[in-house]
Order: structure tokens, then C-alpha cells, then sequence
């Protein structure tokens, strides 16, 4: 950055560099304002009107937030949102902290556990939840099969609405596990063998090595995987949408589905857009949490 | 999946243990893939024969030309591949043109700008959905491949791009480029001569991003998409989930139909892939 300050006093070159640099950074600039800023203001516009599909929309101030509130379909769906980041999150970085861990060691067939897990990661959403909801079928689904063969019964895992969101959430945590395992096991690769071996000279074990070495040293990765990973889970549509449209009972119909349902299924697009800002200020004060932590854990990050 | 390959005699009850928890994490996630491609091949009859085969009593092929036949499945497939293509290619050329930039062109206000950029990626996706939709429908743009092709190019995709690509950019030394402008070069060539040769792991990686991501998109196809012959494979097997309700042979066969191209990329591109994700420290 500071050599740039020191280039630009060149004269012509300087001037060149004014104009091909807007040139070049133009398109995105472009789209920006008309696919992103323009859209987000008109969203908060929208938000305050009554805006149907077809027909004058009306401005109704904040009637829609006011609705939100003594809307009990909301405090499902946000409900059920909630429930749903509850289970996966921990979950999710446990597991793939776990993972990371033995991952991590160089020892024979690792690659092969290393692919086996990322795979899912890989695999299309919608293509891992129609598989898994063939899985969890009641009759010809593999689990109740296997049930079956050591003499239970199984449920009808997504027909129950105390069982559909831990099958959800065990199908989606599985398919992103590997994405944070690899995070982690960059991480790990990155602490000093020094402390290790400093820690196996003073005697620790292996958990203590874990707790006082490992865990310190790989913070600022577990707390950014874990930020994003919350608001991953904050948008989560398309399992739902396959496995179980919300159901059964609005079970588990969540934030985005619900928004999806009022702007796309009832056009009641003013509404969902309040609904959407409701999504946007939770996962906006998430990020500058984020960006915090970056600050003060991530060194050189800018200028890497 | 073979999990433990010949371990050597003297394994520890440590590794014992290790093995034994990645064996059977890792037939988890396997299980789903090879019960997808046993059952792609049942007999309707066997899908729900008791105790499970997963090798199935006789093979039948013929699910794979019927599903064909029940939906237009190679459409499908030809708008997945070819918007995917276009998208790639799009964010890589304007992702790199941005990204270049910012990393090496001096002009005012760069870095300003980029931060702007970079926050409106928080923006979900979600928020714009409605206004863009309006936009669309304006345009008469509902129910084409334009706002699938355009929206990840000039979006948030290409703006998670640019900050890739001046992550790589940022890395080569400032000679290299001056001993190209002594010499005459206009920036484009530096760009395009010097600077994209160089940045070939960047743009690998973000290839592969890229195109896993629009692969996979569901959203904005399910909003903006509603004939069938444009649909993409992920909403297109959404319906189909729908419509075929139990017959899973013809559902498995479709859903293996879809996965095995973007596993080839995978298994081929591996090693970027990983490196890529551990590098840029992620999306989503």
C-alpha cells in the first residue's frame, strides 16, 4: 500500500494508472451497484410497503416489523432456526475438530479417510438430501432396515415432528463436517513442532498437550469456523425444502423457507422482505463480530 | 471404501482406536453413495426386499434410460454444464481483471473500494432475492438462464473471486510488472501475459469454487426458473423427488447420473481443492 502512495506522484504513468485501474475494476464495480446495493435498498424500501406480485404497493411504514412481532408463524420459524444452529454447530465443530485431530498425524490410509469424509462436501445439497431422505424412508429406507435387522422398529424419521430436525441436522452436519475439518486441520499443521515438543519434554500428555498447546494455538480458527458456520446454518433451505418442506406441522420450517414461502409461494413480497432484514441484521452483526476477531487474531492478513 | 490397508503388527491401542473411529466415520459417509448406486440399479420390486441387498439380486440398466424418458433429464444436464461454463469463465476473466487492480494498479480510492466490495459479500443472498426478482421480471427475464449466468459473475461470487485473486496478485514482486512497462507493455498485456500465467493455482482454485458453487445452486433457479426444459439438475431433481414420490430406483439413478461429473473434478482436482479451501479459509 505504501508503495502505491510513492507511485502515484509519476506524472503520466500515475494518470494512466487513475484510469485503467477504475477501468478495469469497473464491471464489478458495475454490478455491485445494481446487483447487490441497488437491490438491498430496495429491499428496505420494500420492507416498509405492502408490495404485492401484481397491482400498486402501498407504504405502510412499519406495519410489517410491527406484524413480525405478534406474528406467531415467526417465532416458529425462528424458533426452529435457532434449534436447528443449536444442534448442528456443536455438532459439527466437535466432530470436525475430532477429525482434524486424528487427521492431522501422518500415518498410513489418511487420504483415503481425508477424501472419504470431504466427499460430501463435494456432492451436490440437494443430490446428499435426496439420498438422505431416502435413507431415513420408513420402509425401504437403509436405517429402519438396519433397525429392523437388530428388531427394532424404526420411526418415520421425517413424518415426526420431534424427529425431523435431528434428521435434518444429522444429514447436514455430515455434509459439511469435512469443509470445517480441513480448516482445522490447516490450522493444526500450522502450530510449531517446537511447542510439541517442548510440551513432550515437560511430560505432558497427550490431552494435556491438546488442551494447553493445540487448542490455544488454533483459536482464532475454531472461533471464525464457528461464526460462519452459524450463519451457514442461519440460511439453511434447500435439505428442508427437499426432506421435508417444512414439515411435518411446520416442524421445520425455518427462516428462509419461510421467507422463500411468503415472497415466492403467497407474493406477499413487501413482508418477506421485512422478514429478510430481519435475517440480514442477525447475520450482519455476526460478521462484524467476525471481522473483530480477524483483527485482532489473523496477522498480515490484508497484505498476505 | 477400504479403510485400514495392511497396518504394520505393532499398532498401538492409540492407533487402534484412531483407526477404528475413522473407519467408521468414514463408512458414514460413504453408505449413502454406494446405497445410491446399488439401489440405481434395483427392480422396483427390490427397493424394499428385507434384510437390504446391496448388491442387488439382478441388475437393471434400464433405470437409467427411463429416467430419460420421465423427465428431461439431458436438458437438465446441458443447462447445468453450460451455464457452469459461462459462469466460470465470466468470474475468472472479471474476478482477475478486478483482482489485478487492486493488488497492483495504483489508482485512487482502491482501497476504499474493495472494502466496500468485500462487505457487501455479508449481504444474503436471501435479502436481494425479491428486489432481483422485480428487476427480472422488468427485463422479462423470469424463466431464462440470464439471471443464473449473470447474478454469480457480477455478484458476490465474483466478488469472493476478485478477493482470491488479489490474494495471488499481491504476492508478485512489483519488477516484474516495471520491467514490463519499461519495455512498452500496456497493463492489459501485463495482465493477460505476465500476471495470468502466474496466478494459474488462483485460478485453479478459483475454477473449482466456482464451479462447484454454481453447480449446485438451488435457489435462484427454484425463483427464477419455472419451465422445465430450463431447468438446472439440483431444482430439476427437486421436482422430480416430487413427482416420482417412492420410486427411488428412478430417483437413484438420476441423482448418480448427477454426482459422478462433479466427483471426477473433484478426485481430479484434489489436491487445489483442498489446499484452496485451507488457503482462502472459506466461504458460505
Amino acid at each position: 500500500m505504501k508503495k502505491a502512495g510513492k507511485r502515484q506522484r509519476r506524472g503520466p504513468l500515475a494518470r494512466e494508472a487513475q484510469i485503467t485501474g477504475w477501468l478495469f475494476v469497473s464491471p464489478m464495480v458495475l454490478g455491485f451497484i445494481l446487483l447487490l446495493l441497488f437491490p438491498l435498498g430496495l429491499a428496505l424500501y420494500m420492507s416498509l410497503t405492502d408490495w404485492p406480485l401484481l397491482g400498486e404497493y402501498r407504504f405502510i411504514g412499519l406495519d410489517n416489523y410491527r406484524h413480525i412481532l405478534s406474528d406467531a408463524m415467526f417465532w416458529k420459524v425462528f424458533g426452529n432456526t435457532v434449534y436447528f444452529t443449536a444442534g448442528l454447530v456443536p455438532f459439527n465443530i466437535v466432530l470436525a475438530l475430532l477429525l482434524a485431530l486424528l487427521l492431522s498425524k501422518s500415518m498410513r490410509g489418511i487420504g483415503l479417510f481425508r477424501t472419504a469424509i470431504f466427499v460430501p462436501v463435494m456432492t451436490s445439497l440437494i443430490v446428499w438430501a435426496i439420498v438422505w431422505k431416502y435413507m431415513f424412508a420408513t420402509d425401504s429406507g437403509l436405517i429402519n432396515q438396519v433397525l429392523l435387522l437388530l428388531d427394532i422398529k424404526g420411526p418415520a424419521w421425517l413424518y415426526n415432528k420431534d424427529l425431523a430436525m435431528p434428521a435434518v441436522i444429522v444429514t447436514s452436519v455430515l455434509k459439511n463436517v469435512g469443509l470445517n475439518m480441513i480448516l482445522f486441520i490447516a490450522a493444526i499443521q500450522q502450530v510449531p513442532r517446537s511447542l510439541y515438543e517442548a510440551a513432550t519434554l515437560d511430560g505432558a500428555g497427550k490431552a494435556k498437550t491438546f488442551f494447553n498447546v493445540t487448542l490455544p494455538m488454533i483459536t482464532p480458527t475454531v472461533f471464525l469456523t464457528v461464526v460462519m458456520t452459524v450463519i451457514g446454518s442461519l440460511k439453511v433451505f434447500g435439505q428442508i425444502y427437499v426432506m421435508t418442506q417444512g414439515g411435518p406441522n411446520n416442524s421445520t420450517k425455518v427462516l428462509v423457507y419461510y421467507i422463500w414461502e411468503k415472497a415466492f409461494k403467497m407474493f406477499q413480497l413487501g413482508y418477506a422482505s421485512s422478514l429478510a432484514f430481519v435475517l440480514f441484521v442477525v447475520v450482519l452483526v455476526l460478521t462484524l463480530l467476525q471481522w473483530q476477531l480477524r483483527k485482532r487474531w489473523v496477522f498480515n492478513e490484508g497484505d498476505a | 471404501m477400504k479403510a485400514t490397508h495392511k497396518p504394520s503388527f505393532r499398532m498401538t491401542s492409540g492407533a487402534v482406536g484412531t483407526y477404528s473411529v475413522l473407519t467408521i466415520i468414514s463408512f458414514i459417509m460413504i453408505v449413502p453413495f454406494l446405497w445410491m448406486i446399488s439401489t440405481s440399479f434395483k427392480e422396483p420390486q427390490n427397493i424394499f426386499t428385507y434384510p437390504p441387498q446391496f448388491i442387488p439380486a439382478t441388475f437393471r440398466f434400464q433405470n437409467y434410460i427411463d429416467v430419460f424418458n420421465l423427465i428431461p433429464f439431458h436438458r437438465f444436464y446441458f443447462n447445468s454444464v453450460y451455464i457452469a461454463l459461462l459462469v466460470v469463465l465470466g468470474t475468472v476473466f472479471f474476478a482477475s481483471l478486478s483482482g489485478y487492480a487492486f493488488a497492483k494498479i495504483p489508482f485512487k480510492g482502491r482501497n476504499a473500494v474493495f472494502l466496500v466490495l468485500l462487505s457487501a459479500m455479508m449481504i444474503p443472498h436471501e435479502v436481494t432475492a425479491i428486489p432481483m426478482f422485480l428487476f427480472m421480471r422488468e427485463l422479462n427475464w423470469i424463466n431464462t438462464h440470464l439471471p443464473l449466468i449473470l447474478l454469480p459473475i457480477f455478484g458476490a461470487g465474483g466478488i469472493f473471486g476478485i478477493f482470491v485473486m488479489r490474494q495471488f496478485f499481491i504476492t508478485v514482486p512489483v519488477e516484474l510488472e516495471e520491467a514490463a512497462m519499461i519495455d512498452g507493455c500496456s497493463r492489459f498485456r501485463i495482465y493477460a501475459q505476465i500476471m495470468l500465467p502466474i496466478a494459474k493455482p488462483g485460478l485453479a482454485t478459483l475454477t473449482i469454487f466456482t464451479f462447484v458453487t454454481v453447480w449446485n445452486e438451488f435457489f435462484d433457479p427454484l425463483i427464477f426458473i419455472n419451465s422445465r426444459e430450463l431447468m438446472t439438475l439440483p431444482l430439476g431433481l427437486s421436482l422430480f423427488t416430487d413427482e416420482v414420490g417412492t420410486a427411488w430406483h428412478y430417483l437413484m439413478s438420476a441423482t448418480v447420473m448427477a454426482t459422478v461429473p462433479l466427483l471426477i473434478v473433484f478426485f481430479l482436482a484434489q489436491r487445489q481443492f483442498i489446499e484452496g479451501v485451507a488457503m482462502t479459509g472459506l466461504k458460505e
